[in-house]
């Protein structure tokens, strides 16, 4: 086991260092440089400042030259500047982690809980699974802001019950988890599909097995079958999906925190590449990858340990 | 049944998106002019789904935008197949170190959160290379490359699943021991028995391809107005949730109707290929 975990950790550092040094060389392609940009906030500027400014931000030096003085840094933790927020980069990143790592968790919680029971429910009563099915096809295929918007157009338009994004200005837990409900119903559903389709596959393997005609055999109700003897093993795939799709998760947080103007990493890396600001939006995509993989080796970790069969 | 299904749900879009300028010569009016006395109009005679807030027709919008999407869908799925097949053959027949980076390129990519990277992939501003910008050809050709980046991972790994079981077997010994050459062997023989998943995985990679475009354009970094697609139709439609909620609705149920047409169409096939 730690062997493993020593190579997926090196592994995670491999693809960040890799993923940093592209992305760095993409920046180079993009839009605006500082240079540019102060050009065009301050029309007194003589080429002469532009080249001064080249020299102090460390422009006029070539590509690599910059990407090994930024990766140096990074690495003794000194993360620079935001230029849209106008702080260091660090106090934007962190408040915007903890506020997507709830969203995330939230979501995961109910599209693997949901997800499970409707695929268990489908697996158990056979006449509920075409509709379980059907559910199964419509959230996998459904676009997740799309689905978003008229969540917005029923609940906080229409119904006037919840608000149409942005997050709580007056503290409280009850204001906070209102700003909550419409972006984490978003994302569940368009991550639950996978938990069922799982989760049913899963349950009706486990329906045949020996074991659980000996709890029929015993007596017991088919209730008690289904919920105290097949559920616990129909829900290892649990983990399964989860670490499958860990990107699927945070990808679809990007879409929901921008939808519903909700602060988080997703937002931040959006607003970040729209605002030029590729110091915040190289940081922010290190940190959501980052998040992802150890995400992904979690729910592997987990699967092992409830499931013996996987251990070696 | 569920192949069924997915075409039932498919052949209308295409036919449509293929029929779009005779409908629109049916209809008689233009989907790029604004009409601004016409604007939110309500389904009518003239217009059937009504009209958007610039006044023009929300249905041959949603089906000139069902042309970008099928069209980068499709070609993702045919670029992302091509290479991925492709990779995962090289690497399944040449096994050793070739194999193991490959496969670890492709393992770190899937670990990877795609949408954020093809945000900051889609911020390229094509002009420094030396392309076109702000035409919708250059768009959809920056689209394709960027989705194929990501789509050809999963196609690579299920080829190369399929072509070590089918190396492992007696016909491809067989032919070897006849005198075919590898690249006989790998074409003549091994691809068309792979052919089976690379199918299914084609297939999904359309409606993975449909997504993703329509969620870049709706962060506006994928089709630019005032060419229409079904994901920045959206973009406006979100602002607009106040005041025409309607107009959400057409462009959000073509992209369903076709990502839930291709998963099916997958599942359909993954069903009767052995």
């Amino acid at each position: 086991m730690p062997r493993l975990i020593a190579g997926r950790l090196a592994q995670m550092a491999a693809t960040l260092l890799v993923v940093s040094a592209l992305v760095w060389l993409v920046m180079g392609l993009m839009p605006g440089d500082p240079a540019d940009l102060a050009m065009m906030a301050d029309p007194a500027l003589t080429a002469a400042d532009i080249e001064r400014l080249r020299a102090a931000h460390g422009l006029d030096r070539p590509l690599h030259e910059r990407y090994l003085a930024w990766l140096s840094a990074v690495l003794r933790g000194e993360f620079g500047f935001s230029r849209l927020y106008a702080v260091p980069a660090a106090r934007v990143l962190w408040p915007a982690l903890g506020s997507t790592l709830v969203l995330l968790g939230a979501s995961l919680a109910l599209a693997a809980g949901l997800g499970t029971v409707l695929g268990v429910l489908a697996a158990a009563r056979p006449r509920w699974a075409p509709a379980v099915d059907a559910l199964a096809v419509v959230a996998q295929s459904v676009p997740g802001f799309w689905l978003g918007i008229l969540l917005v157009i029923l609940f906080a338009v229409t119904l006037g019950w919840l608000p149409a994004g942005g997050s709580a200005d007056t503290p409280g837990l009850v204001e906070a988890l209102r700003f909550l409900v419409l972006p984490v119903a978003t994302l569940a559903i368009v991550n639950l599909a996978a938990y069922a389709r799982h989760g049913m596959a899963a349950t009706r393997a486990v329906l045949r097995e020996p074991y659980i005609q000996t709890a029929r055999m015993k007596g017991l109700s088919e209730r008690a079958v289904v919920w105290r003897h097949a559920f616990p093993n129909a829900a290892v795939p649990v983990l399964t999906v989860a670490a499958l799709d860990a990107g699927a998760l945070v990808s679809g947080a990007l879409i929901a925190e921008t939808i519903f103007a909700r602060p988080g990493m997703g937002k931040l890396i959006y607003d970040a590449v729209m605002g030029n600001d590729y110091n915040l939006a190289l940081l922010a995509l290190l940190l959501a990858s980052a998040v992802t993989m150890l995400a992904t080796l979690a729910a592997d970790l987990g699967q092992r340990l409830i499931d013996p069969r996987l251990r070696d | 049944m569920r192949l069924w299904l997915g075409l039932a749900l498919l052949l209308p879009l295409a036919a449509g998106a293929v029929a779009a300028p005779w409908i629109q010569a049916a209809l008689g009016h233009d989907p790029f002019t604004p009409d601004l006395f016409g604007r939110h109009g309500p389904p009518s005679a003239d217009h059937p789904l009504g009209t958007d807030e610039l006044g023009r027709d929300i249905l041959l919008r949603v089906l000139f935008g069902a042309r970008v999407s099928l069209l980068v869908g499709l070609s993702v799925a045919v670029a992302a197949t091509g290479l991925g097949a492709a990779v995962g053959l090289f690497a399944a027949w040449r096994g050793g170190w070739p194999d193991a980076a490959l496969m670890r390129v492709a393992d770190g990519m899937l670990a990877l959160p795609a949408l954020p990277l093809l945000v900051v992939l889609a911020a390229v501003d094509t002009g420094r290379l030396g392309l076109p910008r702000g035409e919708a050809a250059s768009d959809i050709a920056r689209l394709v490359v960027i989705l194929t980046l990501f789509g050809w991972v999963g196609v690579a790994r299920l080829a190369r699943a399929a072509a070590l079981t089918e190396l492992a077997r007696d016909y491809v010994a067989a032919a070897r021991v006849s005198g075919a050459g590898e690249a006989r062997v790998l074409l003549r023989h091994v691809a068309p028995n792979v052919a089976g998943p690379v199918l299914v995985a084609a297939a999904l990679s359309v409606a993975g391809a449909i997504l993703a475009e329509s969620a870049l354009s709706f962060l506006g970094l994928g089709i630019q107005p005032p060419a229409p697609s079904w994901g920045n139709m959206l973009a406006n439609a979100q602002e607009l949730v106040f005041s025409a909620p309607l107009a959400a609705v057409w462009p959000g149920l073509a992209i369903l109707v076709a990502v839930a047409g291709c998963t099916l169409l997958a599942d359909g096939l993954r069903q009767r290929v052995p």
